[in-house]
C-alpha cells in the first residue's frame, strides 16, 4: 500500500436517514425554543443535563444500535452518527450519557453476563444509567499500560485497589468500567499482559469519589479510590488478561466520532448569528475556511464509520481523523475569537460569548482526551512504515 | 466512483510511470516537448477523457476524468492533459467538434472582457493561459452581443508573450484581437466565466491531492533511506510526527477532492451547490497544499532544496495550482458569503445536507 492511501469511503444519505436527520434537527429546535436546553461548547464532555438525556432515551436515541429485548432499538450505525452529530452540531447538553452510549453498553454487549444486559442496557437506553471511563491513573496516562490498580481474587470475586483518575462525571455515574492488572507486572517485557476489565458498581463498598475541579471551573473530574473494594466474579468482563486487547478496540470507539472535530462548531453558528447576512471579506473568509475544514472532517469521519460498519478496524484512519480533527477544534475557536475583535468574552452572556468562552476554558482537554495527538501520530507513524 | 475508474486509472498510471521520469519532466521545463507521452496520452483517449462521445470525445465518466487528473497530478505530467480536457468540457457545453493535438481554455480569471465582435472577430488579452504556447488549439469562452460564446481558436492565429508559472511551466498571455475563430457556438445557459473558473478551480484541487499523496511517498521513503546521528531520520520523533500531519493533510486533501469531483459528475459542474462543493475543496485543498508542502521541505532537508532531487516537480505545482483559478482565500470568502445569506441556522444543514 502507497504510503498515502489511507481510505474514506463515501456514505451516500438514504431518504429515510434525511428524515432522520430532519426529526432530529425539528426535536432540537423546539427544545431549544422552549428552554429545554441552552447550546453549550463541549457538550459531550461537559454538558451534563440529566433530563435532557431522558429526553433522548424516551425518543430512543440512546442504545440506538442495540437488540430490543436489551431495551435498544436495533438501527444503523449510520442511524446513530446522524442523531450524535446533530446533537453535536447543536451544542445540546448530552455529556451524562455519552459514554454509556458510546462505549460502555457496547462493551457489556460484546462481554457482559446476561444478567448484567438484561438489568443495565435498558436503563443505559433510557437515559437513567451512566458509566464513567476507569483506564487513566495518577501515573499512568498516554502510557496506559503502566496502571497499577489491582484485582486480587478472593473467595466469590475479586477486590480492588488503586486508583483511577479523571473518570469523568463518577460522582453522578452508576458504574465504572474500569482496567486493572489481574496479573504480570508493569515490566518493559509483559506490561501488556495480566491486564482485565471489571464491572464496578460505583455505589459499592470501599469506593471513595474525590471530584477534581477544572480550570474551566467544571466539577467534571474525579479520582476514585478503591480500597479493598470487593466485586463479584460476574463483574469480570470479557477474559483474565485479555484486558490490553479490549481496551484498545474499546479506544478505537472513543476515536472515530463526530464528537472529534464538532465540540466546538456551536461557536461558529453563534458567531455567524452576531454577523448576519452579509460579512465583510475578512468574516467571509474565516467563516468560508472553517467550513471548509469542517466539510472534510466530516467526509473522512463519516468514512471511519463506513469502514466500522463494515466490520473492519480503521484503526489509523481513526488516529488521523482524532489528530485533524481535534486540532480543528482548537484552530476554530482561535477564528472564532477574531470574528468579533472587540468582544470582551466573559463579560458577555449572549450564546456567542457564553460559547466561545466555553469552548476556549475546555478546548485543551480536546488534544489529550482519548490519546494525545503525540500518541495518534506514533500509531499513523508505524502504519507510515516509519517505526 | 464508477466501475471504469480502475482501468482507466491504470492505463493512466501505467503511461505515466513508464515515460515521465524526472528527465523527461525537467526536459520539459526546458521547451523540450515530450512528444512520445502525448502521443500515448492521446491514442488511449485520455487527452478528450470529458470529451462527448457524439464530437470526437472518449465520453469518459466526468468522475472517472477527475481520478485521471489526481494520478496526473500524483505524477507531475509535464503536457497539458488537464487543460485539453478542460477545454473538451467547454466544447462540449456548445456541441463543438474536438479537433486533435494539445488544447488550452481561456479565460482563467474572472472579469476578463474577451468579446466576439458583430464581425466574428475576436478581440481581448488575457494573462495566465496554461500550456498556450504548446497547444495546437484555444477553446474561448467570450462575449457578444447575443450572449456568451465558445469558440474554438488555433492558438497559431493569436499573438503569444511566453511567461512561466512558478512550477516552470508555460503559463502565456495570450491576444485574441483580430483573431477568427474556427468554430463558434452560443454557450448554454449558466455557462459563463464563474462556471468555467468553478471547474478550472476543481480540476487545480484534484491535481494538488494527487501531488499531495506524491510527496507523502516521497518524504516517507526518504526519512527510511536518510541516516543522520547513526540512525534513519525515520526514528526521530519530530521527522514521525511530521510525516503524520503529512498524511492527515494528504488524507484531508483526498477527501477533498473526492467530494468535489462527485458533486460535479452528480450537477454536471454548474449551478450553486457544485459551485459551493469547489469552494470548499480549492479552500480545504489549498490549506493542505501550505501546510504539506512545508512539511515535505524540511524533512527532505537541504537534498529537497536541490533542482537535481525531484521534490521539486510536485511542489512547484502544487503551489501553482494552489494559485490558478482562484486560491484559498479568493474561495473561502466566495465559500463564506454563500453561508452566510442563508443564515446561521442553515450552516449545518449546508455542511450535512438536509431533506
Amino acid at each position: 500500500m502507497a504510503a498515502g492511501s489511507f481510505r474514506f469511503p463515501r456514505i451516500d444519505f438514504s431518504p429515510e436517514l434525511k428524515a432522520l436527520q430532519q426529526e432530529v434537527r425539528d426535536f432540537l429546535a423546539s427544545e431549544r425554543a422552549s428552554g429545554g436546553y441552552t447550546p453549550v461548547a463541549d457538550g459531550w464532555a461537559f454538558g451534563v443535563d440529566l433530563e435532557f438525556s431522558r429526553k433522548l432515551g424516551q425518543r430512543g436515541w440512546l442504545g440506538m444500535t442495540w437488540p430490543k429485548k436489551y431495551g435498544g432499538h436495533e438501527r444503523s450505525s449510520m442511524e446513530r452518527y446522524v442523531v450524535t452529530e446533530e446533537l453535536l452540531a447543536a451544542g445540546a447538553p448530552v455529556s451524562a450519557h455519552w459514554v454509556a452510549d458510546r462505549q460502555s453498553g457496547p462493551m457489556l454487549l460484546k462481554n457482559g453476563t446476561e444478567q448484567q444486559k438484561q438489568e443495565i442496557l435498558p436503563r443505559i437506553a433510557a437515559g437513567e444509567c451512566f458509566f464513567a471511563i476507569g483506564m487513566s491513573e495518577p501515573d499512568s496516562g498516554s502510557d496506559l499500560a503502566s496502571l497499577r490498580t489491582t484485582a486480587t481474587k478472593v473467595d466469590g470475586g475479586w477486590k480492588i485497589n488503586g486508583r483511577k483518575i479523571w473518570s469523568s462525571g463518577a460522582h453522578f455515574c452508576h458504574y465504572m468500567i474500569a482496567t486493572v492488572r489481574t496479573g504480570g507486572t508493569r515490566d518493559e517485557k509483559n506490561r501488556h499482559e495480566g491486564l482485565s476489565q471489571f464491572l464496578i458498581d460505583l455505589k459499592g463498598p470501599g469506593i471513595q469519589i474525590r471530584g477534581i475541579k477544572n480550570m474551566a471551573g467544571d466539577e467534571h473530574f474525579n479520582e476514585t479510590v478503591f480500597d479493598d473494594a470487593f466485586v463479584s466474579d460476574d463483574c469480570l468482563l470479557g477474559k483474565e488478561g485479555e484486558g490490553w486487547h479490549q481496551v484498545t478496540s474499546e479506544l478505537g470507539l472513543e476515536r472515530s466520532g463526530p464528537e472529534r472535530f464538532l465540540s466546538s462548531a456551536i461557536t461558529l453558528t453563534e458567531a455567524m448569528r452576531r454577523i448576519g447576512d452579509n460579512p465583510d471579506s475578512r468574516e467571509a473568509e474565516t467563516i468560508g475556511k472553517n467550513v471548509a475544514r469542517l466539510k472534510a472532517m466530516r467526509r473522512m469521519s463519516l468514512g471511519v464509520s463506513a469502514l466500522l460498519q463494515g466490520g473492519e478496524s480503521p484503526v489509523v484512519e481513526a488516529a488521523l481523523v482524532k489528530d485533524l480533527g481535534t486540532k480543528f477544534e482548537s484552530t476554530l475557536l482561535n477564528d472564532v475569537r477574531q470574528l468579533i475583535p472587540t468582544e470582551a468574552i466573559g463579560q458577555s452572556t449572549d450564546d456567542y460569548a457564553r460559547t466561545l468562552s466555553e469552548g476556549l476554558l475546555r478546548v485543551p482537554s480536546s488534544t489529550i482526551r482519548g490519546g494525545t495527538n503525540e500518541v495518534l501520530r506514533g500509531i499513523v507513524a508505524r502504519q507510515l512504515g516509519l517505526r | 466512483m464508477s466501475s471504469d475508474e480502475n482501468l482507466i486509472v491504470d492505463a493512466a498510471a501505467r503511461i505515466f510511470g513508464d515515460l515521465v521520469s524526472p528527465s523527461l519532466i525537467n526536459d520539459a521545463e526546458a521547451g523540450i516537448w515530450p512528444s512520445e507521452l502525448w502521443a500515448m496520452l492521446e491514442e488511449s483517449g485520455l487527452t478528450l477523457a470529458w470529451g462527448n462521445e457524439t464530437l470526437g470525445g472518449a465520453g469518459i465518466e466526468v468522475i472517472d476524468g477527475f481520478s485521471l487528473l489526481r494520478e496526473a497530478g500524483r505524477h507531475s505530467v509535464p503536457v497539458p492533459l488537464a487543460e485539453t480536457m478542460l477545454a473538451s468540457w467547454l466544447l462540449g457545453h456548445a456541441g463543438v467538434q474536438y479537433p486533435a493535438g494539445p488544447m488550452t481554455v481561456a479565460p482563467t480569471k474572472i472579469n476578463s472582457n474577451i468579446s466576439l465582435g458583430p464581425d466574428g472577430i475576436l478581440s481581448g488579452t488575457v494573462r495566465d493561459i496554461p500550456f498556450a504556447r504548446v497547444t495546437e488549439h484555444i477553446a474561448v469562452l467570450a462575449d457578444s452581443e447575443a450572449g456568451k460564446v465558445i469558440a474554438l481558436v488555433k492558438t497559431s492565429d493569436c499573438a503569444l508573450r511566453e511567461k512561466k508559472s512558478i512550477a516552470g511551466e508555460p503559463s502565456d498571455e495570450v491576444s485574441f484581437d483580430g483573431v477568427k475563430p474556427v468554430n463558434v457556438e452560443p454557450a448554454p445557459y449558466g455557462l459563463d466565466e464563474q462556471a468555467l473558473f468553478a471547474m478550472g478551480a476543481a480540476t487545480r484541487a484534484v491535481q494538488i491531492a494527487g501531488g499531495l499523496q506524491k510527496i507523502l511517498d516521497q518524504s516517507v521513503q526518504y526519512s527510511v533511506e536518510r541516516s543522520q546521528f547513526g540512525r534513519p531520520i525515520a526514528k526521530f520523533q519530530a521527522i514521525q510526527h511530521g510525516l503524520a500531519q503529512l498524511a492527515g493533510e494528504a488524507a484531508a486533501a483526498g477527501a477533498a477532492a473526492d467530494a468535489v469531483a462527485e458533486a460535479i459528475a452528480a450537477s454536471g459542474g454548474l449551478g450553486v451547490e457544485a459551485r459551493a462543493e469547489v469552494a470548499a475543496a480549492k479552500t480545504r485543498i489549498g490549506e493542505a497544499a501550505t501546510v504539506g508542502t512545508a512539511i515535505a521541505h524540511q524533512t527532505h532537508g537541504a537534498m529537497g532544496f536541490t533542482y537535481e532531487h525531484s521534490l521539486h516537480h510536485a511542489t512547484r505545482r502544487i503551489w501553482a495550482w494552489r494559485d490558478e483559478f482562484g486560491n484559498e482565500s479568493y474561495w473561502a470568502m466566495e465559500l463564506g458569503r454563500m453561508i452566510a445569506a442563508e443564515g446561521a441556522d442553515n450552516l449545518w444543514p449546508f455542511i450535512a445536507g438536509k431533506e
